[in-house]
């Protein structure tokens, strides 16, 4: 074991991981926080908490994070390079891990212009490959950028994100290779909507041999309405919903159109489970955290192994 | 070059308003080429200030000049027995031009009449491109001479992002993705295998971030 994260342990163990995401609230009530908690505990193997997804304000991710740590849940930190230099971000992972954080999401994050900071410096010191060598690091060497010891490292269990559904096409299976030899540990990718585009990629990481060296979480968001997967569809940047799952969704009554959703998602979880190289899913029930215990019920990976 | 646009009469009567004599000053290099403070520019907004003042029934001396070079001395002092006669300058230059004004002409105001955008290309008449923030390390060389620092909205070293799609950007649809970019170039060039090894983060200390930057050069001093 590489470190003493609940999820390695999970993952190592070869069970089928289920991890969720909770998105922290847009001000400081831990009440929110404890709410969405509540609704995923005994769910899932371990819950992302975002990072100010979107480029919007909210709570930050670690205080979240320690929030749920301390409900007994085993949370993974999100962290972007957008909002913050090497400086704060290897600090904050010192503590991060002093807090009893063992997981870290490595991303870049959406770009300033799609929050409500349009006017923010984009820091972007580093990006997120470098953000995932930086922590694989201090944990296997013990050191900071630039190579400096470090009294205590952080020993983390490091993951990445990855979207095989943005362009060039080519190039999505090349950059995972590239989180994979920067020392990510975990992938969790972007929701799949289209699943040829998926099983193709991940058939290309297969023949690369990559799917034995890291463990990929199939990313599922499941649909609220026709009006959302039409947005995504058109306004949410590195997104692929076809016209088929819209159609789909606009051909139910509104009021069907939610149960509908959740059924495009437990049959993606199905369909993900028989692809070799899966690990496990990610469910992102973006501001629907209550409707993830069912989902995971009807595809019966609602108890969660004890590790 | 340096490319700039000029700030409109509204902003510019803001800063001059309070003077009843301005040398208007062009620069006839960078700012030239992209058509924002040239000698023609010049007396355009010379003639439209004369104009806008009018209305408010106000008649300011307006004095226009054209300089090669508003950034270098020797061309500067080509306007020395302009300045005593009026209050206040206002420069045509980038901010370099506007700085350099005010470090010879020490006593008067110099105002600014462009927004000094980047450091960029004519791409076609009309259309100019950002291309190089002068990081002060150049990686033109190993992503085929297309800038990563520049051209990503993220300055991603290992892109391209997860936002990237059909060759546009995801900050705006107007943005060519610049990683879509670097990969198309390396392609045609057969060398590709440049981008499989990982770049590890940048030395910001060469660029701004280790402060305002300067170069000294013992052979060419006088
Ligand atoms: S690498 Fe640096 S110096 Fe070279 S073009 Fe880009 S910003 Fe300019
Ligand atoms: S879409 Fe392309 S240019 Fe825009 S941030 Fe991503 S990699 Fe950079």
């Amino acid at each position: 074991m590489k470190t003493d994260s609940r999820l390695e342990r999970v993952l190592q163990a070869g069970h089928f991981a289920v991890t969720a995401e909770c998105g922290p609230p847009k001000g400081s009530d831990a009440g929110v926080v404890e709410r969405k908690g509540k609704l995923l505990f005994g769910y899932v193997d371990a819950v992302n908490v975002t990072d100010n997804q979107a480029a919007t304000v909210r709570m930050a991710s670690l205080a979240a994070c320690v929030i749920l740590k301390n409900m007994g849940h085993e949370p993974i930190l999100q962290m972007t390079t957008r909002d913050r230099n090497r400086i704060a971000l290897q600090s904050d992972l010192f503590g991060a891990y002093a807090l009893g954080i063992r997981n870290v999401l490595c991303l870049t994050g959406d770009h300033q212009v799609f929050g409500n900071q349009k006017e923010a410096l984009g820091v972007f010191d580093l990006d997120s490959i470098q953000l995932v060598r930086t922590v694989r690091d201090m944990r296997e060497d013990g050191t900071l950028i630039g190579g400096a010891d470090i009294e205590s490292p952080p020993k983390m269990f490091v993951g990445a994100a990855a979207n095989p559904f943005a362009d060039p096409a080519a190039w999505r299976v090349v950059r995972l290779a590239k989180k994979v030899q920067a020392g990510a540990d975990f992938i969790q990718t972007q929701c799949i909507y289209n699943m040829q585009r998926f099983s193709n990629f991940i058939a290309q990481a297969r023949d690369m041999g990559l799917t034995e060296r890291v463990s990929i979480l199939a990313g599922v968001t499941p649909l609220k309405s026709a009006g959302m997967a039409k947005h995504m569809a058109t306004k949410v940047a590195g997104m692929d919903v076809p016209e088929a799952i819209i159609n789909r969704m606009a051909g139910v009554p509104k009021k069907k159109q939610a149960d509908e959703g959740i059924k495009i998602a437990v049959e993606t979880i199905q369909h993900v489970r028989e692809i070799k190289g899966i690990a496990g899913v990610h469910v992102m029930a973006i501001e629907w955290e209550e409707h993830v215990p069912e989902i995971l019920s009807a595809v019966g990976l609602d108890k969660r192994p004890k590790v | 070059m340096v490319v700039a646009e000029r700030k409109n009469i509204e902003e510019i009567r803001g800063m001059v308003d309070r003077y009843s004599s301005i040398l208007v000053v062009g620069c006839d290099s960078c700012v030239a080429e992209c058509a924002a403070g040239g000698h023609r520019e010049t007396m355009l907004l010379g003639a439209a200030l004369k104009i806008s003042f009018q209305q408010d029934s106000r008649n300011p001396r307006i004095t226009e000049a054209c300089l090669d070079r508003q950034c270098v001395d020797d061309f500067i002092e080509q306007i020395a027995h302009l300045v005593p006669e009026h209050e206040a300058i206002l420069s045509l230059g980038c901010g370099a031009g506007v700085q350099a004004l005010a470090r010879v002409y020490g006593d008067k105001p110099i105002l600014p009449a462009l927004d000094t955008l980047f450091i960029g290309e004519t791409e076609m008449r009309g259309v100019w491109q950002e291309n190089c923030l002068g990081c002060g390390k150049c990686k033109l060389g190993y992503f085929g001479a297309v800038c990563p620092v520049t051209r990503c909205s993220k300055r991603l070293m290992n892109g391209p992002c997860g936002g990237s799609k059909e060759g546009r950007c995801e900050v705006n649809p107007g943005i060519s993705c610049g990683w879509q970019m670097i990969i198309n170039r390396l392609e045609t060039l057969g060398e590709l295998d440049r981008l499989s090894e990982y770049v590890p983060p940048v030395d910001w200390s060469t660029s701004h971030s280790g402060g305002p930057r300067r170069v000294e050069r013992e052979d060419q001093k006088p």
